[in-house]
């Protein structure tokens, strides 16, 4: 451990940090615009030059690694040129058009420039003037602004591992693109956003719509996939107007995905703000609240309780969950499923269906086996994590399943499950690579399980983590990469077939044979609804999608960023989101109708406090108990026995930006799916 | 004055046969084996011995540099590197041995080689020597023929390859680091220092980067002795130096002289003096264009080594002494240089980006005389806000120039801008 002295402070920091690292232990702030803790290190900006004694140059701090016995200096009159000097610089060709910039206010140039730098200028030359590049609907470009920290290139090289921008020419010709004016096609596009120190690329979405100080902040958890990245709400008044990350280096890093970050316009289009009921004339009619409850309890009271199914939807928190299967054991059925995907998978032990490695943890594999999975689509900061591992250590990376570019060197064994016995009976020359590994792991994709023999799969993947040492006392390699955000809290509330309850297919076939009269769709809509028309359905959400448009009675709940809500991710890590805005109209929390409903019914829930409901969780599973903390689960057998399909794997999404009831109605996604995906790949 | 018996480059003006039977005949081959023979730390301790600097301009000395190689126990790969990116304006010393002295420079590549530990060589040639490439290419295939190169390199025992690789013209990519990264096949910007090449260098391995002529004066210092070498020049300045001879002289050349030669001599011996006459003589650059220039008055005793010239504030830089004689345009012609200086920045970091332009455009204003009597200042500053900011010293060489300019002929910037506000 170096010590140093740094502004007459002495301190002690481990090995191979940087002077910056270490000034910042010692709470000394150096300006930087091109550092960025998580990308490498250009050192091209020059603003962290400081003083080393005995050094005739100041020497930039965010590439200097401290030594021994260092004496710096970070404001004396050598640094306090050299600061003046680079902001200078930086500003003779920067258009000091902060009033029309997304960026004032919170603007790493401005807020260093009022700090450091010079009160005037004294260049009377004619700025640079650098034509804006066309980088996709995401983003919106002022190249004028650009001060070639290139941030935005290093993210792209070596966060994403697709070189989509470039520094092109030379000297002050310098300029950051596509080079051919491409889109950029990256799911994690939206971060360079946030990492451009100044307004050289903003959002295009939020362009003009607001300024930094206008909004209030809400600190929330993502559920457009099962990362549950930590995100922050920004809004003003009503309106979410852009959704930013939190730094959780467990999970997201300081990333997330663009469809966390832009399809939240999705939000404002074709919310149910009231209650609706389908009349004699076969279409919905707006309702109260009390008329809505009387229709369902009408309904229900000519119904035997196992004729009535509950299913859950992606994006439902498990307080609605919990609320909504006491209903459902109170009124005698047993026909509930939070898998409306209709996979099979789910009913064994916690570890059959967690990511158990956790996220972070990718970082310490040295082997990784992708089963059906395309973690670029399904959790791109999944894929970001491996392709993490891949730079640093060179993590070997194969995968069963279709060909699709993720951003790392991929050994393709084709698309055929059977290839998992071949595995088993080390046949394939991969074999010599896993017996090789100290800490592998696989995941399992949801286009692997979505499938009849979902089980036989998930029982030839445990037989392969065990042959392989893929579960050791301090690591486990078994890893299910879930897409849903509400899955895991479902799985862990139990929220399935109870006995001789029906899943999700049964309970769709159990519709065409009139054995199942009333559906309760609890936001679910990525189910095929056609089925259902005949039956009396109940659909709970936010948005007027699929389940909507055969609902029988429409009950307006909440979506994400309206409601608090616990979600626990495909890590098993439990965590809430806030309430950042109040719900459109006479919509509800979501709970809070069920258990309205239940009152009505004469079935009251024994809670009526977010209090009481979140006890009721604990007492569900005391692992609600545990918010951000996971829990390792004890490796048990599961899946079935049985013959392989040898029909090939296929990704369980098929588009990216449009997964959910939310991104279905972005305009901002829909642009996407056109620009970015193209025409011919659409398949929603 | 050099006696001809002292001169290394025999060939320097190409009147004899370049080619391997040639360079044998003046020397060159002669007992490789044995003095690699003597071994890595003789070889590295005979070059310390001779004070060889470093030719390429900054002048460190060679001998340490070598040393700077991690220890034997370290089996990692090494490499060699030779620069012959030369661009520097008014240089066009490596050219020549390049073109007529190709055998110096492989024989001192493979003994440099030897002392450091590597096993492969790059060199890497300005994309305009076409001519000179091609020269190095058929000396290397002749050496490979001779078995002077490849496994067993002149019956040493050390196996060496050496390639040559030919760069795209751009002036940063002879700076070391820029060097390194083009070689690998990236833009040709400067790395960040500290770690050095001789750490981390080209492929992440261990590096040594040399100059044309300091790798090709080697194998003479040591078969002659390092204390040969060392008699020659000035203290801390030893060693023979080709001079190169340009601008308004009335015989412009390449010259090998001893460090430390007055530069009046110079000019005068083999430049057949300052066209016009001595006294027509308005300011030199002596290093290259990256030096501040001197006045006629400084230019009449200075002694032309790295100390002599640091005293008067230039530098010998690549020995590259352009004259320029009282019909030049003083500050035109730092303008270009500034020009220069401006097109080949690598736009990396900020200072160098954008002071180089600030600096060409304020200096094109003041040659015009226009803008205001604040500006000779500002540039001034500027200058000094680029200087030692940098990545690469890149920066330093752009505003050395002007700086020079300030520091020697203020007082014609003012008579212009003074000229224009009365018209």
């Amino acid at each position: 451990m170096p010590k140093l002295v740094i502004d007459d402070k002495e301190i002690e920091v481990p090995e191979g940090m940087t002077v910056l690292q270490a000034a910042a232990e010692a709470g000394i702030e150096i300006p930087v615009f091109c550092y960025h803790p998580k990308l490498s290190i250009a050192g091209n900006c020059r603003m962290c030059l400081v003083e080393v004694k005995n050094t005739p140059k100041p020497v930039a701090s965010c590439a200097m690694p401290v030594c021994e016995g260092m004496v710096i200096h970070t404001n004396s009159v050598m640094v306090e040129k050299a600061r003046k000097g680079v902001l200078e610089f930086l500003l003779i060709n920067h258009p000091l058009d902060c009033p029309i910039c997304d960026q004032g206010g919170e603007c790493d140039l401005q807020d260093i420039t009022i700090a450091y730098g010079r009160s005037s200028s004294r260049f009377d030359l004619n700025k640079r003037a650098v034509p804006n590049k066309e980088f996709g609907p995401l983003i919106e470009t002022a190249m004028n602004r650009c001060i070639q920290c290139t941030r935005c290139v290093r993210f792209s090289t070596e966060i994403v591992g697709i070189s989509e921008l470039g520094a092109m020419g030379r000297g002050e010709d310098m300029e950051i693109g596509t080079y051919l004016q491409n889109t950029i096609t990256s799911e994690l596009s939206g971060n360079i956003i946030d990492i451009c120190p100044v307004g050289a690329l903003t959002s295009k979405p939020y362009s003009f719509k607001g300024r930094s100080w206008e909004l209030s902040h809400t600190p929330s958890i993502d559920v457009f996939d099962a990362v549950g990245s930590a995100i922050r709400v920004d809004t003003r008044g009503r309106e979410v107007m852009r959704i930013l990350p939190r730094q959780n280096d467990e999970v997201n890093e300081t990333w997330i995905s663009d469809k966390t970050r832009f399809a939240y316009d999705g939000l404002k289009y074709q919310r149910l703000d009231q209650p609706y009921a389908r009349g004699e004339d076969g279409l919905l009619h707006p309702v109260g609240w009390n008329e809505a409850f009387s229709l369902i309890a009408d309904r229900l009271q000519h119904v035997p309780g196992n004729h009535i199914a509950a299913l859950a939807g992606d994006m439902v928190d498990a307080e609605s969950m919990v609320a909504l299967k006491d209903l459902m054991i109170s009124l005698g059925s047993p026909h509930i499923d939070c898998r409306q995907d209709g996979v099979d998978v789910g009913v064994g032990p916690r570890c059959s269906y967690l990511f158990n490695t956790t996220i972070a943890g990718i970082e310490q594999a040295d082997f990784c086996l992708l089963i059906g999975t395309n973690p670029r689509w399904e959790a791109p900061l999944i894929n970001a994590r491996i392709r993490k591992n891949y730079l640093f250590n060179n993590l070997p990376v194969a995968s069963i399943g279709p060909f699709y570019p993720l951003g790392y060197p991929v050994k393709d064994l084709g698309d055929d499950p059977q290839t998992l016995e071949k595995i088993l009976k080390e046949k394939p020359p991969i074999c010599s690579a896993l017996k090789a590994a100290q800490k592998p792991m696989l995941i399992l994709g949801q286009g692997a399980l979505r499938r009849a023999d979902g089980e036989v799969i998930l029982r030839l993947a445990q037989e392969i983590a065990d042959k392989y040492g893929f579960v050791q006392k301090t690591w486990n390699g078994f890893n299910v990469l879930q897409t849903a955000a509400s899955r895991v809290a479902g799985l862990d509330l139990g929220f399935l077939p109870g006995p001789k309850g029906y899943g999700t297919q049964k309970i769709v076939e159990a519709v065409k044979k009139k054995k199942i009269e009333v559906v309760y769709l609890l936001a679910a809509d990525e189910i095929d609804v056609k089925p259902l028309e005949s039956t009396f359905v109940i659909y709970q959400g936010h948005h007027g999608d699929r389940g909507a448009t055969i609902a029988d009675v429409i009950l307006p709940g909440c979506a994400y960023t309206e409601k608090e809500g616990t979600y626990v991710n495909t890590e098993g890590r439990v965590q809430k989101t806030l309430k950042a805005t109040p719900p459109p109209g006479e919509a509800k929390e979501d709970w809070k109708i069920i258990k309205a409903l239940s009152d009505k019914l004469g079935l009251s829930l024994p809670y009526a406090t977010p209090k009481e409901i979140q006890a009721r969780l604990v007492e569900v599973n005391p692992l609600f108990d545990e918010v951000d903390r996971i829990q390792p689960s004890s490796w048990k057998p599961f899946g079935r026995e049985g013959d392989v399909n040898p029909v090939p794997f296929e990704f369980a999404i098929k588009n990216f930006y449009m997964t959910d009831s939310i991104s279905r109605h972005s305009r901002t996604m829909a642009k996407c799916v056109q620009q970015i995906l193209g025409q011919e790949k659409v398949h929603a | 004055m050099l006696k001809a018996s002292d001169r290394i480059f025999t060939n320097l003006y190409g009147t004899h046969d370049w080619h391997l039977k040639g360079a044998e005949a003046r020397g060159d081959w002669d007992k490789t084996k044995a003095l690699i023979a003597k071994g890595k730390d003789w070889i590295i301790q005979e070059i310390t011995a001779s004070g060889l600097r470093g030719r390429g301009g900054a002048g460190f000395p060679t001998g340490r540099k070598w040393g700077f190689i991690p220890s034997d126990d370290d089996k990692t790969l090494r490499y060699l590197v030779v620069n012959a990116d030369e661009s520097e304006p008014g240089t066009c010393k490596d050219r020549d041995i390049l073109r007529f002295e190709p055998h110096k420079l492989i024989e001192g590549a493979l003994i440099a080689a030897v002392a450091i530990g590597a096993h492969a060589g790059y060199i890497y040639i300005r994309g305009e020597f076409y001519a000179e490439a091609n020269h190095v290419e058929e000396a290397i295939a002749e050496a490979y023929k001779a078995g002077l190169l490849g496994k067993n390199a002149a019956k040493s025992g050390w196996d060496f390859d050496l390639y040559v690789h030919r760069g795209a013209g751009a002036y940063i990519c002879g700076e070391e680091t820029a060097l390194l990264e083009s070689l690998e096949g990236r833009k040709g910007m400067p790395r960040l220092k500290p770690p050095f090449p001789a750490i981390v260098g080209l492929y992440g391995c261990p590096t040594i980067v040399n100059n044309v002529e300091t790798l090709a004066v080697v194998p003479t210092i040591l078969r002659r002795g390092a204390s040969w070498f060392g008699g020659i020049g000035t203290p801390n300045n030893t060693g023979t130096k080709i001079y190169c001879l340009s601008g308004h002289v009335n015989t412009p050349c390449n010259v090998e002289e001893a460090m430390g030669i007055p530069l009046k001599e110079l000019i005068e011996k083999y430049g057949g003096g300052v066209r016009g006459g001595w006294d027509n003589l308005l300011a030199v650059i002596p290093g290259g264009s990256s030096v501040p220039l001197i006045p006629k008055d400084v230019c009449e005793k200075v002694l032309m080594d790295f100390t002599s010239l640091a005293e008067v504030k230039s530098g010998l830089g690549t020995g590259g002494v352009i004259v320029m004689d009282k019909s030049t345009d003083i500050v035109r012609a730092i303008a270009r240089l500034s020009k220069f200086y401006m097109h080949e920045s690598c736009g990396q970091c900020t200072p160098c980006r954008e002071g180089t332009g600030w600096m060409w455009r304020m200096l094109i204003r003041l040659a015009d005389g226009v803008g205001n009597s604040k500006d000779i200042d500002v540039l001034e500053e500027v200058t000094y806000e680029i200087e030692g900011h940098t990545i690469c010293a890149l920066g330093d060489a752009a505003a050395w120039p002007v700086q020079g300019l300030i520091r020697h002929f203020r007082p014609e910037l003012e008579r212009r801008l003074k000229m224009n506000s009365i018209a």
